[in-house]
């Protein structure tokens, strides 16, 4: 019963948080298509220097851990001058570690849809455009789904990293509340609750997509993107 | 210099890397005719058909359809939409249904409006037989019916000629027949064919002309029944010989 009575005391702070954590997500991811989706591109239609460069942006991303590049950001970037909020330097530290993997699947996507097909659609007298829009794109599209669901539940965990150089994010907020109320576990587990109603969410949405626009013969069958 | 052949090739050169495929290869193809070409795999057959749409541009030589010279022209695009293309892995577009995948290089490329394609591709679709899986997916047809798609496919885009690379290569044997037939009544009907394969009893029974190639060259061509019976070479009595032996002579 006081553990009930605690965690309706602190929801209203938790979701205050919650609201934080899924801006930190939706930021995160966006910059993670918007420079993972070019990466890609570079990877697989891009001249031997451009596929050099993306090479050396996604090691280093992949190889560096985000805690470790949230405190670079933070820590590095005032000391070149620019100085920008913590919610801000998160994002892009999470968004450009996203873009990294992102561009992995996009990249796998449109690999794996064949040149045969590209060859067949220039046959027919499409420009290169018109084949990688009407042809290509739908087939990566629902093959990157499952993957993309997958991304974006590790995205949203990870901005509690977030937590570390200040934003007051879900657990943050959670910290605050146990300072004042001395009962870690129940917030605790409060949060990780939170965390696995979002998660669960983001996985059914972007499952019910991959369901609505299934194609016999295109994607892993079977509801790859339940797993999570 | 303007031909009145249908398709010219002259003086066909192409090489990968260091290594010549194609040493100078010229023949013409009249309006109605049907040639087959044969010979051992790497001679560069496929590498000729390529050529020709400029899915792989040619090194040097020279190709025309009707009078244009098209290894050069720079609007590749519609030439590409007067010769048909059918190819080995069928190259069928995997998120489309058997009508999707001919309609739409009729609504996107011939900007066709949607009702006009679908009838078009209904007609296709019942030429090759395949009229009640005009809303199958490629995944759900089997080899044989995926190459028969990709044949109306071609055909519904009334190309001058249509070029087939090895169309029943990846097919299992029981399978080559259905398509074998749809080519056949093709050449009946008066398409322009040139058609790269391994099957001798197509070959003999269908082409109007028979090319023999190996290394990159034309060792002999000329009427199939010849080659078949009185070569002027010995080479090519061995290859046909060999392969007739492998696949048989007969009807397939």
């Amino acid at each position: 019963m006081e553990n009930l009575e605690l965690i309706i005391d602190a929801l209203p702070y938790l979701l205050e948080g919650t609201l934080v954590t899924i801006q930190l997500t939706f930021w995160s991811l966006l910059i993670g298509i918007v420079v993972g989706l070019p990466i890609a591109f570079a990877q697989v239609y891009g001249n031997k220097v451009m596929q050099g460069i993306v090479a050396v942006y996604e090691r280093l991303a992949r190889s560096i851990p985000l805690l470790v590049m949230l405190l670079l950001i933070n820590y590095g970037l005032p000391r070149l001058g620019l100085r920008i909020p913590i919610f801000r330097a998160a994002v892009i530290g999470i968004g450009l570690r996203s873009a990294a993997y992102q561009s992995q699947i996009y990249r796998g996507a449109i690999q794996s849809v064949g040149g045969s097909q590209m060859k067949a659609a220039r046959s027919l007298g499409m420009g290169k455009l018109k084949a990688f829009f009407y042809i290509i794109a739908p087939q990566a599209i629902r093959i990157a789904i499952p993957p993309v669901a997958n991304e974006s539940a590790i995205v949203l965990k990870d901005t509690s990293l977030a937590f570390t150089i200040g934003v007051v994010e879900l657990l943050r907020q959670g910290e605050y509340f146990i300072a004042t109320s001395n009962q870690p576990m129940v917030i605790y587990l409060t949060i990780a609750a939170i965390y696995f109603i979002l998660t669960t969410i983001v996985n059914g949405g972007l499952s019910l997509f991959e369901k609505k626009y299934q194609i016999p013969g295109i994607g892993i069958e079977g509801g790859h993107s339940d797993a999570y | 210099m303007p031909t009145k052949h249908l398709l010219k090739i002259e003086d066909l050169h192409h090489s990968f890397g260091e290594e010549e495929v194609l040493k100078g290869i010229s023949f013409s193809l009249d309006k109605g005719e049907t040639k087959v070409i044969v010979g051992p795999s790497g001679t560069g057959k496929s590498t000729i058909l390529n050529n020709i749409i400029r899915l792989v541009p040619p090194k040097k030589g020279k190709i025309y359809l009707e009078d244009i010279e098209i290894t050069s022209a720079k609007k590749i695009n519609e030439i590409r939409q007067q010769i048909g293309f059918v190819f080995q892995d069928f190259g069928l577009f995997n998120h489309l249904t058997a009508k999707g995948n001919i309609m739409i290089g009729l609504t996107k490329v011939k900007k066709m409006n949607k009702k006009e394609a679908e009838e078009l591709a209904m007609l296709e679709l019942d030429r090759v037989g395949l009229k009640e899986y005009a809303n199958s997916y490629p995944s759900q047809l089997s080899g044989g019916q995926k190459q028969r798609v990709g044949i109306a496919r071609a055909l519904a885009m009334q190309p001058k000629l249509i070029l087939f690379d090895e169309p029943t290569s990846s097919l299992d044997p029981e399978l080559t027949g259905e398509v074998l037939k749809v080519m056949r009544n093709l050449a009946e009907e008066g398409m322009t064919m040139l058609v790269v394969t391994h099957e001798m009893g197509f070959a003999r029974s269908v082409a109007d002309e028979l090319i023999f190639m190996e290394a990159g060259n034309i060792v002999e061509q000329g009427n199939p029944e010849k080659l078949f019976t009185d070569p002027d070479h010995q080479r090519t009595r061995e290859f046909l010989f060999q392969l007739t032996d492998l696949y048989g002579a007969g009807e397939n």
